[in-house]
């Protein structure tokens, strides 16, 4: 594939943004892609993407924070080098858990937490020194950027957008990747 | 505006009578037990275990405000005697008991439900005011709720809360040492600062709220936010010495520091259930069309969020507890573990593992009959977590969920019914006049 067209829309505020982007969607056209400089409370639903998964990762990932930390509560604690933990030395993972809840508590939020954001990094495909896909450095600021691929129907799409409350909107070629 | 339906009415009133009559026929029946019958029940019972009755009378001594000294190898028909007539008063103790958990557990939904309502008008939230009209019905069950609590406890007396016996007190050190504390007089008098107290903001804070629905600037709004702020101060200081005075002391020799968070805790995702599930009955009828997912969503939010927080403060008490292992203070979970195996553990489940698992998907927060089962489940086990908290102190082993229990929960549940929906029914559903009323009609996530 070669280079391609797009048009992109800016737009200062995230009420204006979700109105257009409903717009947009009403005319049937094909948003690739909405650049903003926080997170916009519903634009997932508007812009009819497929529900986040994350959750369900973030699940899994804390059922193995918590499996490591039993695991290795275990080995340290009662296999290793027995403890005697508060006075009672029962060399027993069950009856020493009390103990050991804090960490298993700890453990399974860190795996959680950060399995999580490793995760989203990878799935936004974006990683150490690797170039910023951000078309306009003002979407990192105080503007909104929708982009919208053109077949044939920039004029449609010009005046579509005009009328939503776009302060700017351009053409530009871009690099398919 | 909601009007208090003719079924509803018979099925509060009929709670209430069948609670009285159920919890005042077992009430006469323990008051006619007699020493003899006590000792007839023990011998039955001994038939059964076998030789196991000599250490459950050990485990007794050391359970059950251990006030009288033990002679352990004196003569066994004393010790059977003295055996026989503490059973004896454990099983009178029963109806008071029962009835004092029930009375105190629905007198913590209103006061849990004042905090909270407290809350959004001092953090002016803007997505809760279309709830408001349910919180102010929930607290208006709190003034005469508290004053039965407070009458249970002072008509109970030793029944309940063994320092109030003198004849204990002249034999225990401990309880002398706090007697400056834990009087009669003084206990009277703090719970009637703390009803006066409470039943002050909710007087003024409804007052407000009404006002403010027909007033043309926000000056009963902004009023309300300072009555609301400092009410908050208050509540935090009484609550914690009403748990004290309420439930602590029911083991006089033993305390917790954090046990008013505890009680907190439990008072607080209570209320914001009965909230929850009062708020989804009301929609059912078809009132309450201005409450959308969202605000069910929030208040789910809430319970999921205070039933980790509750079990986090269960633990960090258990914890401390457990891992020192100081014999004054590890008898009160001994003797948890040892005779309340299931309502301790059982409790556990239904407070925290069961709404956890199911309310930690966001969908499922979203809809209703989840959040029923969810809310019947908290509310069945936070009743479990008042009674392990007063049972053990008070019957010790002698504890069944039986009819003066059910009946009174039957007869409070009644009671809370019906005066709740009496003042549903007063005012409006929707608070017009709150400056936040738009933001909370189109609240949406």
């Amino acid at each position: 594939m070669g280079a391609s067209k797009v048009i992109h829309a800016l737009y200062t505020d995230d009420d204006v943004l979700m109105s257009a982007v409903k717009a947009v969607k009403a005319e049937k056209h094909h948003i690739e892609e909405v650049y903003t400089p926080f997170p916009v409370h519903g634009l997932d639903k508007a812009l009819g993407l497929a529900p986040t998964r994350i959750a369900i990762a973030a699940f899994l990932y804390g059922c193995v924070g918590l499996t490591v930390a039993i695991t290795m509560m275990n080995f340290i604690m009662i296999e290793d080098w027995p403890q005697n933990i508060g006075g009672k030395p029962s060399f027993s993972y069950i009856e020493n858990m009390p103990a050991f809840v804090p960490i298993m508590f700890e453990l399974t939020v860190f795996f959680a937490a950060h399995l999580m954001v490793i995760t989203f990094y990878l799935r936004s495909r974006m990683w150490p020194f690797k170039n910023a896909e951000n078309p306009d450095p003002r979407t990192t600021d105080d503007h909104f950027l929708m982009e919208i691929p053109i077949h044939n129907n920039e004029k449609q799409l010009k005046t579509l957008l005009a009328k939503t409350g776009a302060v700017e909107v351009h053409v530009v070629e871009k690099e398919a990747h | 505006m909601y009007t208090f339906s003719k079924r509803l009415k018979i099925t509060a009133l009929s709670l209430i009578i069948i609670g009285a009559l159920g919890w005042v026929s077992s009430y006469t029946s323990s008051h006619h037990l007699t020493l003899e019958d006590v000792k007839v029940m023990l011998e039955e019972e001994a038939s059964h275990h076998g030789t196991t009755t000599h250490s459950d009378t050990e485990a007794h001594a050391a359970t059950i405000h251990s006030t009288h000294d033990n002679t352990h190898q004196s003569d066994e028909a004393h010790h059977g005697d003295e055996h026989a007539e503490h059973v004896l008063h454990q099983m009178h103790n029963r109806p008071y008991a029962a009835l004092y958990v029930a009375a105190f557990f629905f007198m913590m939904i209103s006061l849990g439900v004042l905090a909270f309502y407290a809350i959004q008008h001092a953090a002016q939230a803007g997505w809760s005011p279309v709830l408001f009209r349910v919180m102010e019905a929930i607290t208006y069950y709190l003034l005469p709720g508290a004053v039965i609590v407070l009458g249970i406890a002072l008509w109970a007396g030793d029944h309940i809360f063994i320092w109030m016996d003198p004849e204990v007190v002249a034999h225990d050190e401990l309880i002398q040492g706090k007697s400056g504390w834990l009087n009669k007089t003084g206990f009277a008098i703090r719970g009637i600062i703390f009803i006066a107290g409470w039943s002050f903001y909710r007087w003024i804070s409804r007052k407000y709220s009404l006002a403010q629905d027909t007033a043309k600037d926000n000056r009963n709004f902004k009023k309300l936010f300072r009555w609301s702020a400092g009410f908050l101060v208050f509540y935090i200081y009484t609550e914690s010495m009403m748990s004290w005075d309420w439930i602590m002391s029911v083991d006089p020799h033993w305390f917790s520091t954090l046990f008013g968070w505890y009680v907190f805790a439990s008072m607080f995702v209570s209320g914001i259930t009965v909230i929850a599930l009062i708020t989804i009955y009301l929609k059912s009828k078809g009132l309450l069309e201005f409450v959308n997912d969202s605000h069910l969503h929030d208040l789910a939010k809430f319970m999921f969020a205070i039933s980790v927080f509750w079990t986090y403060l269960w633990f960090s008490q258990f914890m401390l507890i457990w891992y020192a292992n100081i014999p004054e203070e590890v008898t009160y979970f001994v003797t948890r573990i040892e005779d309340y195996k299931l309502p301790f553990f059982g409790m556990l489940v239904l407070n925290f593992i069961f709404p956890f698992l199911v309310l930690m998907n966001s969908d499922y927060k979203r809809v209703p009959w989840f959040i029923i089962m969810a809310g019947i489940v908290i509310l069945i086990g936070h009743y479990v977590d008042v009674f392990n908290m007063i049972m053990p102190a008070t019957v010790g082993d002698r504890w069944f969920f039986g009819i003066p229990e059910l009946s009174a929960v039957a007869l409070f549940l009644g009671l809370f019914l019906y005066v709740v929906f009496y003042a549903i029914s007063k005012a409006p559903l929707l608070p017009k006049g709150n400056p936040f009323i738009k933001e909370s009609e189109q609240f949406h996530y």
